[in-house]
């Protein structure tokens, strides 16, 4: 069978790529995913959505991306809800260091069209009224940050895409690449072959292992980051709440249930993605210590998933300098979910040679041999 | 009796019309009904209605109920209060 691309991987960003190029109008675009839809990363990561961060690339991509949901349900004519809601991120500070880092952020942000702004406590409290006023010394806000559902806006592209006549197989594995002549001629599966010049890596926690398969080295590796959810109760918090010295990110989202998470430090790195005690303890420990509040709730689920890490924390959005036809989206360090349009917007971009949106140079896999150091995100929990 | 007033997920409300909707779609695995209609999701973590669901795949898919795979099964058991959990590891 012949494809003119083949995308691997059906989480957000495969979903969005594959949704941007037929939009573009390519035909015969394959997604090819091992398991559902949204079964990687995407389906377990935390629902939020926002744009302060400490590097410019990634205020960038963040900025156009929140772009894209506020007018997503319509673009992409979805029956559902995809639960977009812009109630803000409230980032504390536990330090004068953190202070200051914060306030270069802040100015960062505004200078590129990003609405952040420092808090002192009294302003936090207003906005959350349950925080422990003793557990931070100031914060930042951004209003037009928040919650999208990931379920949800992932099949909004899935449809959108499918409707533009993208295929898509599920439960089907990518088992090899043929290549020849330093270009890709097939892609095999457990179901079957597929010929094909393009391939997409879209396969986040396993992309490195894609990679290998056609001999390109891609600086990334993946690590277990879990969260629970609480039973759902009235709604009695706007804001996503995030610290980054107390290791915490715990939002209300729409449905009414709290979704919060941690990383546990020194995990190895690899594909494990159970959940631990460890983590619920600590979790419990340190969002008790925030918001004693939300302490009184019952914890229903905990989960584990994966963040596929870059060596500076920024997304690879690349083609492939050994292998033309090979492009790559991956390496988005915990946040694929809420760069996905721009990673769509980009791909198909780089894949159709067309100029690009913004400069590319900072999302090049290249940028990691340059001599240079590259700008490193410390906004990650 | 009218399929959208047959609840087959009691926490998160999700009738036998809101299941058919989506298997007529082509989602016929529990891990996507799950996430797009929360069934399975709530307190009660799909006790009651895990084999309700099974057995409207099956029939749906004109397969034995055996071979509908069931959802994967995450840790609580039950519900517990986060300041319990603090609490409790405190006094390690």
């Amino acid at each position: 069978m012949n494809k003119n691309i083949v995308i691997i991987g059906a989480g957000i960003s495969g979903c969005s790529i594959a949704y941007q190029l037929a939009k573009k109008g390519v035909k015969d675009i394959l997604v090819i995913d091992k398991g559902y839809l949204t079964n990687g990363a995407t389906g377990r990561c935390g629902a939020g959505v926002r744009q302060q961060w400490g590097t410019k690339a990634n205020c960038i991509l963040a900025k156009m991306s929140i772009d894209f949901f506020e007018h997503a349900q319509k673009e992409l004519d979805y029956h559902d809800d995809i639960e977009f809601k812009q109630e803000g991120y409230l980032i504390l500070s536990s330090s004068k260091e953190e202070d200051e880092t914060f306030r270069k952020n802040v100015a960062l942000q505004n200078e590129l069209g990003i609405p952040s702004r420092v808090v002192n406590i009294e302003e936090a409290l207003k906005i959350v009224p349950h925080l422990n006023p003793k557990a931070f010394t100031s914060a930042t806000f951004c209003q037009t940050d928040g919650h999208l559902n990931p379920f949800k806006m992932t099949e909004a592209f899935y449809l959108a895409a499918q409707k533009k006549g993208v295929e898509f197989h599920f439960f089907e594995e990518v088992t090899s690449i043929d290549v020849k002549n330093h270009q890709i001629q097939a892609v095999h599966t457990s179901k079957g072959v597929y010929e094909t010049h393009i391939v997409v890596n879209a396969a986040g926690g396993f992309s490195k292992e894609i990679g290998d398969m056609v001999g390109i080295d891609i600086p990334v590796y993946s690590e277990k980051h879990e969260i629970l959810v609480t039973e759902p109760i009235e709604k009695m918090q706007g804001p996503m709440v995030m610290s980054f010295t107390q290791n915490i990110y715990c939002q209300q989202v729409p449905h009414g249930s709290f979704l919060m998470g941690r990383t546990t430090p020194n995990q190895p790195h690899g594909h494990d993605i159970s959940s631990s005690w460890q983590f619920l303890d600590e979790m419990s420990k340190t969002v008790t210590r925030i918001m004693p509040k939300i302490g009184e709730l019952r914890v229903i689920r905990q989960w584990g998933g994966s963040y596929n890490v870059s060596p500076d924390r920024q997304p690879i959005l690349s083609d492939c300098e050994q292998l033309s036809g090979f492009y790559i989206a991956c390496g988005f360090s915990g946040h694929g979910f809420m760069f996905s349009p721009m990673t769509g917007i980009l791909m198909s971009e780089l894949i159709l040679k067309q100029p690009t949106s913004v400069d590319i140079n900072d999302y090049l896999m290249s940028r990691f041999q340059a001599n240079q150091p590259t700008d490193f995100e410390k906004s990650v929990v | 009796m009218n399929d959208k007033n047959i609840i087959i997920c009691r926490c998160e409300d999700v009738t036998l019309a809101d299941v058919l909707e989506y298997l007529n779609k082509g989602m016929t695995n529990i891990e996507d009904l799950k996430r797009q209609l929360r069934i399975g999701m709530g307190p009660c973590q799909g006790q009651t209605c895990q084999e309700l669901l099974q057995r409207e795949i099956a029939r749906f898919l004109g397969v034995p109920i055996e071979q509908v795979k069931t959802q994967k099964t995450r840790p609580l058991a039950g519900g517990v209060k986060l300041k319990d959990i603090a609490r409790g590891s405190k006094d390690e």
